[in-house]
């Protein structure tokens, strides 16, 4: 434990386990967490050999799949973590934002093993999930800057303090993860297509240079619709002149874009808001490109990175238990009648 | 699991407007929303690039969705609160039928807000028997053929509430 425990109601000198469980998009995952930051287990549906069972790999978003398999996977994760039900002194959940019938599946069964196990409940913010993802790696000195980049969300986070959270730049249209993807779709990759793209542009020799979306100067907000627009005007106009489209050097000109737009934005909020480390998180966190520019930038600028190892950037539940742990030191627990969110705010969830 | 088809039988009209800039688009999509009631379902298709979640994001405002309105594409469904009526935003681009089909949307299609579906091509079969289609075509940089096929009395009302003008059989649109 780092951070100043002024609040704390709970005994900080005894050992405690944190169950977690989430399930707000496609995977369903359960983690157990020791004392906040030692992950014991963090079992995820796609990463495991569940799916034999129900017969092929299929997405786990039909709030159905996340039934089949949220038993077998709470009880793979006790049984690899080694530790008794009984010894589980908090329930962790995903309460938002998510696919609302995929969120509840996880509260459920998360309120049940609260009162049954008679733990606290404590609902959780994915997003706060993906920032303190990189609590589980190393300590964050603050004022931080998360850069979150996933499947759904692109948003520039400020953390004046632990469990401050401030949004100060979002995605107008779609999330960095999306836009790789529908990228993708335009070059004929199958879905989601954007690990291809970023292969694709590493081994790319030339590039189209594509624009940057800045948006207003002082604006720490994304828009890549326009990039997207882009990418494919560049494709018909190549075959309006009866030639092939270079599909490695749009997906070249398309990363470098995006990374441009992404790294600078996250390095000027750095610098405005005096961060003391930068966090790189979400499943986009694993794009080779973002990793290596960021890490130069924040070098350049003296500015700490963390960044957690890939397991612990895609949707899985240390995450969230990391996340909970702040809520469970200082006591802040969830009711047995706490609602799942499709929508949900993150500055809201602050301790 | 049971699909139903909700075709009515013969080849419903389609309307088109042609539409020169994305202002112009914008200005549909008011349009639209001035009509919308609870239970109101969009099925908007078009390629990559075509407009759609442009086209989302006008309806969502005069709605009067205060926050922004982003794409849908990871997390399926995304839901706002209307100064009017809620908006259900949804892209069923990466379901199958039957996915889609277990995700249970009828809850939305009849809840108390607007919905819109981005590629609902994909999962006409499990759409509610009157929607209003809207496919919109490129035609340019800027501008885009928008055809509406109504299906329902409501929405044959809106097309004509609209202006919009009928498709003459064999008319192409793309």
């Amino acid at each position: 434990m780092t951070a100043e425990l002024r609040e704390t109601t709970i005994p900080s000198d005894k050992d405690y386990v944190l169950l977690a469980i989430e399930t707000s998009c496609d995977e369903t995952s359960v983690a157990v967490v020791r004392n906040g930051r030692e992950v014991l287990s963090n079992v995820i549906s796609s990463q495991i050999e569940t799916h034999k069972k129900f017969g092929g790999v299929v997405p786990e978003i039909a709030s159905r799949k996340h039934v089949e398999t949220m038993t077998i996977i709470i009880e793979e994760a006790v049984r690899e973590a080694g530790v008794n039900l009984a010894e589980v002194d908090a329930i962790a959940v995903t309460q938002g934002p998510g696919l609302i019938g995929a969120l509840l599946v996880g509260v459920v069964a998360a309120k049940s093993l609260a009162m049954a196990l008679d733990v606290p409940l404590i609902g959780t913010h994915h997003i706060a999930g993906h920032i303190y993802a990189n609590h589980l790696i190393g300590d964050i000195v603050y004022p931080a800057i998360a850069l979150v980049v996933s499947g759904g969300h692109t948003e520039i986070v400020l953390l004046e303090a632990e469990g401050k959270f401030r949004i100060i730049g979002r995605t107008r249209d779609d999330a960095v993860g999306e836009a790789y993807d529908k990228v993708a779709r335009a070059l004929k990759f199958p879905y989601p297509g954007g690990p291809h793209v970023d292969k694709l542009a590493q081994e790319a020799t030339e590039e189209v240079v594509l624009p940057r979306s800045w948006l207003e100067p002082d604006s720490y907000d994304f828009s890549f619709s326009g990039l997207k627009s882009a990418v494919l005007a560049e494709i018909n106009r190549s075959r309006m002149k009866g030639e092939t489209p270079d599909f490695s050097a749009l997906a070249r000109g398309f990363q470098q874009s995006v990374i441009d737009v992404v790294t600078g934005k996250a390095i000027r909020a750095a610098k405005e808001f005096g961060a003391r480390q930068m966090l790189l998180c979400g499943g986009v966190a694993a794009n080779r490109g973002l990793r290596e520019r960021l890490s130069s930038l924040c070098e350049e600028a003296g500015v700490p990175l963390l960044i957690p190892p890939n397991k612990l950037c895609t949707d899985n539940a240390a995450m969230i238990a990391a996340a909970a742990d702040l809520k469970w030191r200082r006591g802040q627990f969830s009711s047995l009648d706490m609602k799942a969110e499709a929508i949900m705010s993150l500055e809201e969830w602050s301790v | 699991m049971l699909i139903q088809s909700n075709h009515n039988g013969g080849t419903p009209a389609e309307y088109a407007l042609e539409v020169k800039s994305e202002q112009d688009t914008v200005a549909f999509a008011r349009a639209i929303a001035e009509l919308a009631f609870p239970g109101t379902v969009l099925a908007v298709d078009g390629d990559l690039g075509a407009g759609k979640t442009r086209f989302a994001q006008a309806f969502a405002d005069a709605l009067g969705v205060k926050d922004i309105v982003n794409s849908p594409t990871y997390t399926i469904i995304k839901e706002y609160e209307g100064a009017d009526l809620p908006f259900y935003h949804m892209d069923v681009y990466r379901l199958s039928l039957e996915e889609a089909d277990e995700l249970g949307l009828d809850e939305y299609f009849l809840g108390e807000g607007a919905t819109l579906v981005e590629w609902a091509s994909l999962i006409e079969p499990i759409l509610p028997p009157e929607r209003m289609h809207i496919r919109i075509e490129t035609t340019g940089a800027e501008s885009r053929m928008v055809v509406c096929r109504p299906v329902g009395e409501i929405y044959e009302n809106w097309c004509a509430q609209l202006k919009l003008r009928p498709i003459l059989k064999g008319e192409g649109t793309a």
